[in-house]
């Protein structure tokens, strides 16, 4: 059984008169441990199709398959629920709460869980000190650089052991230098714990660190390529 | 699963990033709720104090004064005709089995002296029963016997304020006092008793056997009259049996036919002083109605900065919402941010009530009492105001999209 299965996955947006298709009949499976970039220019319904992936937006029709799981027949704090467990969000803006230490950020996702305080600190000194951030857990986003800001992020999206990290543009706000640094963790992370990873980018060499590349054009993916990487 | 203590702490941050604005809000609600206390504590104390009085001039007391003269269609108001007697008193002792004392009075003002101090005062001839009537202990001394009233005897009983002004320290018992010249010797002293509801001196008043009233003081156009006669009922319920039975007693006594008017009134004092103690409490809920209004007010000015509050952290709602805050996680925290400004504003809210109570009572001299019910009442209806009025910002909240939300610049 794939990890992730879309069958058919139609969105329209209603604008008044007018009805947008963003996604057009969107089949796709995804295997555990992927490590995959979804490319295309703006408009082309990658951003759609991230929401629906990530349990923020519902399909108008069409079926998605989480683990087994039929995303659409559940209710908002059902997905809530799939959000804080299964799937982590990396951001292009970070997304970080502002006068929140770095560890209180990461700590977020296991206050949502019902987790004690004590444990929810110690996994989130843990998963910090995952993205090379040990000792910096008091520091507040504004003490931090852009990269280490992005890091935090990744340590929030890790820290509830989510099998999927969903990071859209997560490079977009960052110097080269840095972003090659965010992609080389997202490779570790997918190599070493097998976390499925999908990345929403427009840049062709942040697209290269992935294994497999679908290009999306006007509601509809028009390549779904994977490039033959060591192993699998 | 919620997780309280977190979401407090979380809320305290978020206010602490606006202490201003947190502090101006938190200002409506203490205004209010202290507003609350002092008008209670304004009316609970009016309240108190007149039921202080009514114990003081006895419970379960009726009056009987005598009625109006009618000379030629002029009519001359009450206690003019004297109509009252000491036999219709001693009927009443008889005969009414829901009266439990009956005092007769023949009252008078006289000039009183004792060696070079001297004092106008109201004498009041009485029987012993008075003290009993008027709930009126001795401190000092005795009541009157038998034998005395029979004889008229020439003793008397002092209130404080006559004792204050003739004998300035020294103890009166035993000293011969002149009332109208009349040599009468000081056998008791009355406790002090204080203001009557109408603002009259109880203590200023001289007691004396009715019998020597009548024949040494005030001279007797018509003998074995009195004034008016006071009744002590045997309880509450008692008091209204006891007036009708008076009532008819003295209608027969009197030869009063069935169509012509009582030549006498029988007044319930218990029951005026009940009416007095009920306005009281009209005003006291009056006056927390009122104060409660500036509370809502507070209430409405949280509800206003809260929902300013949701507007300026739609971005914070959507990521929480996306790392998997769920309905109720964003509703409590809007939810407890709204409380903990109304028990800040209901808790300094109480300290500043009472002591605005303290310092009405101070300067201006009113008595206040600030009960702890009322104080209980103020801080919880505070909470309630916090938790309704901080309610639809933070059903509002939890309503956002996500995506929207993330989207919030």
């Amino acid at each position: 059984m794939a990890l992730i299965e879309t069958r058919d996955i139609t969105k329209t947006y209603r604008l008044g008169e007018i009805a947008l298709d963003a996604l057009k009949n969107v089949s796709l499976g995804i295997e555990k441990g992927e490590f995959i970039a979804i490319m295309g220019p703006s408009g082309s319904g990658k951003s759609t199709f991230m929401n629906i992936l990530g349990c923020l937006d519902k399909p108008s029709s069409g079926k998605y398959m989480l683990e087994g799981i039929d995303v659409a027949r559940l209710n908002r704090d059902e997905l809530a629920s799939i959000r804080n467990r299964q799937i982590g969000f990396v951001f292009q803006g970070f997304n970080l709460l502002p006068r929140t230490s770095a560890a209180e950020n990461v700590e977020l996702p296991l206050l949502y869980d019902g987790l004690p305080a004590r444990e929810r600190m110690d996994r989130s000194l843990a998963a910090l000190a995952t993205v090379g951030l040990e000792g910096r857990g008091s520091h507040h986003p504004n003490q931090l650089s852009g990269g280490q800001q992005q890091r935090v992020a990744i340590a929030r999206a890790l820290v509830n052991n989510a099998p999927i990290i969903l990071a859209d543009e997560p490079t977009g706000n960052l110097d080269t230098k840095t972003s090659f640094e965010i992609m080389d963790l997202f490779v570790r992370l997918n190599a070493e714990s097998h976390i499925t990873i999908i990345i929403v980018t427009h840049e062709k060499d942040i697209a290269e660190f992935s294994r497999r590349r679908i290009f999306f054009r006007d509601g509809v993916v028009i390549s779904d390529e994977s490039s033959e990487k060591k192993d699998d | 699963m919620i997780n309280i203590p977190s979401t407090i702490r979380i809320s305290f941050r978020a206010l602490r990033v606006n202490k201003m604005r947190s502090a101006l809000t938190v200002l409506g609600i203490i205004i209010g709720v202290g507003a609350v206390i002092t008008m209670l504590a304004v009316g609970t104390g009016a309240a108190q104090r007149i039921s202080q009085q009514m114990a003081s001039i006895g419970s379960n007391l009726i009056m009987i004064v005598p009625g109006a003269t009618t000379a030629g269609g002029v009519r001359m108001g009450a206690g003019t005709q004297p109509t009252l007697s000491m036999a219709d008193a001693e009927a009443i002792q008889k005969e009414c089995p829901a009266v439990l004392y009956v005092a007769p009075i023949l009252s008078g003002v006289a000039q009183v002296v004792y060696g070079n101090q001297n004092w106008s005062t109201g004498i009041n001839g009485t029987t012993t029963n008075m003290l009993y009537v008027r709930d009126w202990p001795l401190t000092e001394g005795r009541p009157f016997t038998e034998e005395e009233i029979r004889s008229a005897a020439k003793v008397c009983l002092l209130g404080q304020t006559v004792i204050d002004n003739l004998f300035g320290g020294i103890d009166p018992l035993g000293h011969i006092i002149r009332i109208n010249n009349v040599p009468f010797t000081v056998i008791g002293v009355l406790e002090m008793k204080g203001q009557d509801p109408r603002g009259h001196d109880q203590d200023d008043t001289i007691y004396v056997p009715v019998t020597t009233a009548q024949k040494k003081l005030f001279g007797t156009t018509f003998p074995g009259m009195v004034r008016l006669i006071m009744v002590k009922a045997r309880s509450p319920e008692d008091l209204g049996p006891a007036e009708d039975q008076i009532t008819e007693l003295l209608r027969q006594r009197h030869h009063i036919g069935h169509k012509q008017d009582d030549d006498f009134t029988v007044r319930n004092l218990t029951q005026m002083m009940q009416a007095a103690e009920q306005s009281t409490k009209v005003m006291t809920l009056l006056l927390g109605a009122i104060a409660s209004v500036s509370l809502l007010v507070g209430g409405i000015g949280i509800m206003n900065i809260m929902l300013v509050s949701v507007t300026e952290r739609t971005r914070e709602i959507g990521i929480r919402m996306a790392i998997g805050a769920k309905t109720w996680d964003i509703r409590l925290q809007f939810i407890i941010e709204a409380l903990i400004l109304s028990l800040i504003g209901g808790l300094a809210g109480v300290v500043i009530g009472i002591s605005a109570s303290k310092i009405l009572s101070m300067l201006v001299g009113w008595s206040t009492v600030v009960s702890p019910l009322s104080v209980l009442l103020a801080f919880g209806f505070s909470g309630l105001v916090g938790i309704f009025f901080g309610f639809y910002p933070a059903y509002k909240a939890s309503l956002l999209d996500p995506i929207d939300a993330l989207r919030y610049e």
